[in-house]
């Protein structure tokens, strides 16, 4: 048990730090590097802590429920590998803490690195110990993401967005590309759970789908550990401080591409597919990423492209995939972490005390920087593979390999001389970087003078040298026993226990690197000025860049060709698009429902008897809608009254047809609606015939075209219409709902017992979308500003017409007034027999709207809210409240969201009255309905008060202007 | 019965169509009313018609379904309804607010020719 929770604490500590960091105030130097350093140590003491389990070969997990219902869970698992590489990766943070306490200049906001680097780290060690494969490339896709926000650290500088930007975009496509992987993988093997799919090797080799998998997830790995032709975005993150570009870009995060080839070798590798693409791709990484670091001027940038070379080496191991070659990636993984890291550091330092990183401008800084050089010279002969270092031992092991048969096709009989090119570029580029830098006769155009850094800040490369030479020295008593660990979890148990030694006799491997060792220097001094003269790149090959080609294509992608189909596609007109979007839905429906529409052959199953009344009824109301389809443009008022000829057609046909709640809402929304319009009126311009231009010909033409689509729209819903009434009905879940309205529901009306109860989070749904544009509205009338020619007092207020109107007004009025207690009585009414009879929450919410709106019919803005106070937005609120309190009030009683309880209640004189929880909720929706309609109604009829008051100050200013 | 409201869903619907096409927005907001008649009628028919008998329930005792208009398309145009209210208004509002800024009342906020 002990072990599971030092196994979460491990997940979880980098992540907790990382918030604490971010938390410290922004010139918390000191405290931020002491919280990220104790942090990580603490890492590491858990780690030691576990390392007795893991070196007794147990795998240690931990299991956490997450999406249980999606089969997704968190299980966390060690094995020797992922101990192994949590160690460096932890190791190796403390170190870049402790130097970027000092790198980091005064100015810096450091809690912000630190929480970043925390962050990564969590997320790195998320995926090394993560035991689910959808879980490993959650955590991936966060390294990213880290990672993008550390390069991007200096985010006023162009080439630190640029690259952050970079390296985002290549390394989350990859991570897109493994995610799809994974998800394959999971389908083929049927479980997620990292053992599970490991152990599948065989059913996962043999399945059509291999290729696809192993494309998708080698582009992932690939993009991740910057292998040809991918390797561009790496160069480019050296424009993030150089901390983050030791502990990321070279010992960590590109590793974890090589870590998952490694750990998927024996589950994806031993085809010649795998041994083709992965081994290929690592020794083309491996020469080109040699040769292009040979001609870098830019300290990091030859570190950088060393990198891809070493990240090429690894790659190439994990391709061939035998047991020597496993362990030799594993022990080169640990050994360019350390060799490259105290060499960033070393540059860092480098850069920080001379200001700059230019190697035509460095030389002969031995004599300021003795430390620094020394240390620097044994990592770059430790890179170099320089014997009784630890880079000597892996190279050598990783030359046995390619000298080794392992299937005899052309690839494999040409690793040799691939390997022995690369290396003597390698060799070659490690004499540049000391000879140019520490060596020669003294810089004088540097731009500070040069010395040694504070101690601390050279503490860690003391350090990671010292491991470079222990480790090269001493390899059986030092990295030996946990890189069989390692091995051993990767492999299998049955692992025999592999010896490293320094001295094998005199052997090819031996042969290779003196050869690379004396013709790497020989290029060296043969070519060191023309180098130095030469371009930012190896000859000819200069100008080709990777960089470039992904810039073109980033440009086309996200610039040119969105231009171009917005071009070819868009318009800013709203009238083709509507009739696109018609068209669209006509030629689909007639498409799919063709068969359906044709003529019936059985006689019809089913018709109602015609009732002359109901064709007159239509016969109205087919007049009235074409009638306000017609004078829509010109005769606003009328078209608006046969709208409402219409809808009243279309309340009364619900009423006909056995559903009087819909008769009852439409017949109270249509009043709401017409009133809506009518305010809206005022504030349209005016539109004469006499002045309109659409006698044209071109405006003809476009209105019949317009009327063809109509008709075919009109028609061909008539006969949907008509083709389904006439059809048998199939029983549905109708049927359901009106035998269990009442014994379930407790309420007879089923129409209401289905919004309230049944399907009530539709309605709270629905409820919360009225409540959102009835406070859009609000917010579009705050600053609504009228027109120039609708701000003055309309027509009919002018002269004296207006005191006629008032006179004419007055019974109304009175009417009106009287009105209210009896409309507040109907909504009370409606809403109380809601649930048992036609009525309800919305039908009575509208009702009080009413009443409150022909208040304001009846006499002016001013005077009606001197005397009734009216908060629609409290309404709102307290509407949404009472409904959202409903249903989590069933979670009290242990029910689900909106579980609703009915029950009768005997109240005296009264008699009977359904006493749902529904009820309640139902309240809620008369508040909110009420709450909204009243604020729609009333922030456009304040409008007309807002510029009759902007008249009066007008006017005052105009009087006093006179005086 | 059928025929009389299946033409009527079809004139209402072809009105509203026709409206929602016109370059001024009075008629896009009226024909946007008319299609919303027109499709809750065809939402309602998908129950078929049934005269005189509502969806109201006996208190207790056996339910025959068959016996009562069907209440799913009844309790689906009731929320249309009110939502087409919503969205009427929150169209008018715009309209007024573009004109306000634009000074025109065409849906694209520009006259064609300019």
């Amino acid at each position: 048990m002990i072990e599971q929770n030092l196994i979460l604490i491990l997940v979880l500590l980098p992540f907790l730090g990382a918030l604490a960091a971010a938390t410290l105030p922004v010139n918390a130097h000191n405290a931020a590097a002491w919280v990220s350093g104790l942090v990580l140590a603490g890492g590491l003491v858990i780690l030691a802590m576990l390392h007795a389990p893991v070196s007794e070969g147990r795998v240690l997990r931990v299991f956490v429920q997450w999406v249980p219902s999606l089969r997704l869970n968190l299980p966390f698992r060690v094995d020797g590998f992922a101990w192994f590489f949590v160690t460096l990766v932890l190791s190796i943070g403390v170190l870049v803490v402790i130097y970027a306490r000092y790198y980091l200049s005064r100015t810096d906001p450091v809690p912000r690195f630190y929480s970043f680097l925390l962050a990564f780290t969590g997320a790195m060690v998320g995926l090394l110990l993560s035991g689910n494969i959808l879980m490993l490339v959650v955590f991936w896709e966060l390294t990213s993401i880290t990672s993008f926000l550390l390069i991007g650290y200096w985010n006023q500088s162009q080439a630190a967005r640029d690259g952050a930007r970079m390296a985002l975009i290549v390394t989350a496509v990859g991570g897109l590309c493994l995610l799809v992987a994974m998800l394959v993988l999971g389908q083929i093997v049927g479980a997620y759970d990292l053992d599970r799919v490991l152990a599948s090797g065989d059913v996962i080799r043999a399945h059509p789908l291999y290729p696809l998998v192993l494309v998708l997830f080698l582009i992932g790995a690939f993009t991740k550990s910057a292998q040809f032709p991918f390797h561009f975005w790496l160069p480019g993150a050296m424009a993030a401080p150089t901390p983050v570009s030791a502990f990321l870009h070279s010992a960590t995060m590109v590793k974890a591409g090589v870590f998952l080839l490694v750990r998927f070798s024996p589950t994806l590798g031993g085809t010649e597919l795998w041994f083709f693409a992965v081994t290929g791709t690592g020794m083309a990484t491996l020469l080109i990423g040699a040769v292009i670091a040979l001609f870098r001027h830019d300290l990091k940038g030859l570190l950088a492209y060393s990198t891809i070379s070493h990240l090429g080496l690894i790659t190439a191991l994990a391709g061939i995939g035998s047991t020597g070659a496993i362990v030799a990636a594993i022990f080169h993984i640990a050994n360019h972490a350390v060799f490259k890291a105290s060499l960033f550091m070393a540059a860092g330092i480098i850069d920080h005390e001379t200001g700059t990183r230019d190697m035509r401008k460095l030389s002969g800084l031995f004599r300021a920087m003795p430390f620094t050089g020394t240390l620097a010279i044994v990592a770059s002969a430790a890179m170099a593979g320089v014997p009784l270092l630890n880079g000597f031992l892996s190279k050598e092991m990783f030359f046995a390999e390619a000298v080794d048969w392992h299937n005899g096709t052309w690839l494999d009989n040409s690793l040799p001389y691939i390997a022995t090119a690369a290396s003597i570029f390698s060799v070659a580029y490690s004499v540049r970087f000391i000879a140019t830098v520490f060596f020669g006769p003294p810089a004088s155009d540097l731009p500070k003078q040069a010395h040694e850094p504070s101690p601390w800040m050279r503490r860690p490369v003391e350090l990671l040298v010292f491991v470079c030479l222990a480790v090269g020295i001493f390899p059986g008593l030092t990295l030996g026993p946990v890189l069989n660990d390692a091995a051993r979890a990767v492999v299998g148990a049955d692992l025999p226990h592999q010896d490293i030694a320094i001295w094998h006799g005199l052997n090819w491997p031996l042969y290779m690197s003196l050869i690379a060792m004396a013709v790497g220097t020989l290029i060296y001094i043969v070519f060191a000025r023309r180098i130095s003269a030469g371009p930012e790149g190896p000859p000819v090959i200069w100008r080709v860049r990777a960089q470039r080609i992904y810039e073109k294509l980033l440009l086309e992608l996200t610039w040119k060709l969105p231009r171009r189909l917005h071009g070819f596609f868009g318009t800013e007109r709203l009238q083709p698009q509507l009739r696109l979007l018609v068209l669209l839905a006509v030629v689909c429906l007639g498409v799919t429902l063709w068969g359906a529409l044709s003529p019936v052959q059985k006689p019809l199953a089913r018709t109602t008897a015609l009732n002359p009344a109901f064709l007159l009824m239509w016969g109205v109301g087919a007049a009235c809608a074409i009638g306000a389809a017609w004078q829509a443009k010109y005769h606003r008022f009328a078209a608006l009254v046969l709208l409402g000829g219409a809808g009243l057609v279309t309340c009364l046909t619900f009423a006909w047809f056995s559903a009087p709640d819909l008769a009852v809402t439409q017949l109270l929304v249509e009043i709401v609606t017409t009133v809506l319009l009518l305010l809206g009126l005022r504030w349209l311009p005016r539109r004469r015939e006499e002045i309109a231009a659409d006698k044209l010909l071109p405006a003809k033409i476009r209105r019949g075209r317009d009327l063809v689509i109509a008709l075919v729209s009109g028609a061909g819903l008539a006969a949907l219409s008509y083709v389904v009434m006439t059809r048998p009905l199939i029983p549905n879940v109708g049927d359901w709902f009106l035998r269990n309205a009442y014994y379930e529901g407790g309420g007879t009306n089923t129409v209401n017992v289905i919004l309230v109860d049944f399907r009530a989070f539709d309605t709270f749904g629905e409820i919360t979308v009225l409540a959102i544009v009835g406070l859009t509205v609000y917010a579009l009338l705050r600053r609504f500003r009228p027109a120039a020619e609708s701000s003055g007092v309309p027509d009919q207020q002018k002269g004296e017409v207006t005191v006629a109107l008032k006179d004419y007004m007055l019974v109304p009025s009175a009417i009106m007034r009287w009105m209210f207690p009896v409309l507040i009585v109907i909504s009370a009414y409606l809403f109380f027999r809601g649930h048992d009879l036609p009525g309800g929450g919305f039908s009575s919410g509208v009702t009080l709207a009413i009443a409150l709106l022909l208040q304001y019919i009846a006499s002016n803005v001013r005077w009606i809210e001197a005397r009734i106070v009216i908060l629609p937005i409290r309404w709102m609120g307290i509407g949404l409240l009472i409904a959202g309190a409903t249903g989590v009030g069933a979670w009290l009683v242990g029910y689900p969201f909106l579980t609703a309880h009915a029950q009768y209640v005997d109240v005296p004189l009264i008699g009977k009255v359904p006493a749902a929880t529904a009820l309640i909720f139902d309240l809620g929706v008369f508040a909110l309905v009420v709450g909204a309609t009243v604020l729609m109604l009333i922030a456009i009829a304040h409008q007309s008060l807002r510029s009759a008051r902007q008249r009066e100050q007008e006017a005052e200013a105009d009087k006093k202007e006179a005086l | 019965m059928e025929l009389v409201l299946s033409l009527a869903i079809g004139i209402m619907a072809a009105s509203g169509v026709w409206l929602l096409l016109r370059p001024r927005t009075f008629q896009v907001i009226v024909g946007l009313c008319l299609l919303s008649y027109a499709v809750n009628l065809f939402i309602f028919s998908m129950g078929r018609l049934t005269v005189g008998a509502p969806p109201i329930m006996p208190k207790g005792g056996f339910v025959n379904p068959v016996a009562y208009a069907d209440p799913v398309p009844q309790a689906l145009v009731l929320t249309a309804i009110v939502i087409s209210f919503a969205t009427t208004a929150l169209f008018l509002v715009v309209m007024l607010a573009s004109r306000g800024l634009t000074g025109t009342d065409h849906v694209d906020g520009k006259e064609r020719d300019q």
